[in-house]
Parts: structure tokens; sequence; C-alpha cells
């Protein structure tokens, strides 16, 4: 896992404490596109579970992972898929 | 959403106001309908086009103003941004998540925007 993964994966941990979170770096399927970076790191998917999104909508709990990685999506990260749920749902 | 205790309405805040009051389904992409600069924005307009939703596709590469606005507007980082009737939808990964579930299309029916399938 890169640098980049590797902090998100800190402060997602950090924020809902999530029952299930796969990060993956899609950055080689956008090579050559705006925003690619060499090197990788800038584009991703995160798989998302975690009691903190029970009963929140969907525009919400996406609202808040990508208040939770602000910092990244500021910088390195170009694009973030996002797939949030709560558990059993 | 916009606060109702701003005085100054930038034009370009009043331009986002005006677009999405005035269509019932309205996109904020990167890139155009027919040229989409961007695959989430392409994404969007496949899944609109799929459906036969008519909505206007607003470019914000054309202004950098705006670019940055919409993301104050719907306090969403990211583009595109849907909107239906007014309201905020989500961005490329709800759109396609309500597509494949067929919510989208429920969604759009409940509204009354009209769905012109082939």
């Amino acid at each position: 896992m890169g640098a980049v993964a590797e902090t998100m994966r800190k402060k997602l941990e950090k924020a809902f404490a999530p029952t299930r979170l796969e990060i993956t770096d899609d950055s080689d399927k956008h090579k050559g596109h705006a925003g690619a970076r060499e090197g990788g790191e800038s584009h991703f998917t995160v798989v998302i579970e975690s009691a903190a999104f029970a009963g929140v909508g969907r525009v919400d709990r996406q609202r808040m992972v990508n208040k939770a990685l602000a910092e990244e999506l500021a910088g390195p990260v170009h694009a973030l898929s996002i797939s949030a749920s709560a558990p059993g749902a | 959403m916009s606060d109702a205790s701003d005085t100054q309405v930038t034009p370009i805040r009043a331009f986002i106001e005006g677009a999405v009051r005035d269509h019932d389904v309205v996109l904020f992409m990167k890139g155009v309908p027919d040229q989409p600069q961007c695959g989430f924005s392409a994404l969007v307009v496949q899944i609109l086009d799929h459906l036969g939703v008519e909505f206007a596709g607003v470019n914000v590469l054309a202004n950098e103003e705006l670019r940055e606005d919409i993301k104050a507007f719907s306090d969403w980082p990211t583009i595109p941004q849907l909107y239906v009737k007014g309201e905020f939808l989500g961005g490329a990964d709800i759109v396609r998540e309500m597509f494949g579930n067929g919510e989208l299309k429920t969604l759009m029916a409940d509204k009354g925007v009209p769905l012109h399938t082939a």
C-alpha cells in the first residue's frame, strides 16, 4: 500500500472505527488522464462500513468521508469513489 | 446550500441558483454532455441518457469561479453534481448506486420528471 493510501486508512480508522475498510488504488486505470500523477496514488476507491453511518443519508455519509480526507482531496488525490454503509444495511 | 442571511450574492452564485431553479434536472459536469472531459461526468451523462432524462449540462471547466463555487454551494468537493427539482442528489457514486438498484428511475417518476424511453 502506498503512502497516501496508508494515510487515508489511518484517518478513516480513526474517524469511523470501521467494521470493513477497503482502499483500492485505481490510478493505473487513469494513466495519462487529467489529474493522474507519476507514481500513481491519485485515483482511489474506498469501501467503508461503519456504525457511524447508521441513520445517515447517503449524501451525508459521503460528506463525512470527504471531510475526513479533506487534506488528501485537496492534495494528491484527484478522484475518490466512495461506498459508505452501515453494518447490516 | 446558500445562507438566507447572505446579503451579497455573487453573479456566479446567482447563476448556480438560477440553473438549479430553472431546470428540472441539471448536471454540473466537466465538459459538455456530448463531450464529457472526465470519466465520472461521462458516467452520469450515460445513465441520464439511458433513462431518457432530459437535463441541462453546465460545464464547470468553462469558468474557474463556477468550478469552485459549485462545491461551496452544495458542500460537496467533487464534480459531477446532479440536481433534481432544486435538490442536490449526489455525485457519480450516488447516481451510479441509485441507477443500479432502480431508485433513480423511481425518484425521477416520483418527482414528475418525464422519461423519454426509446
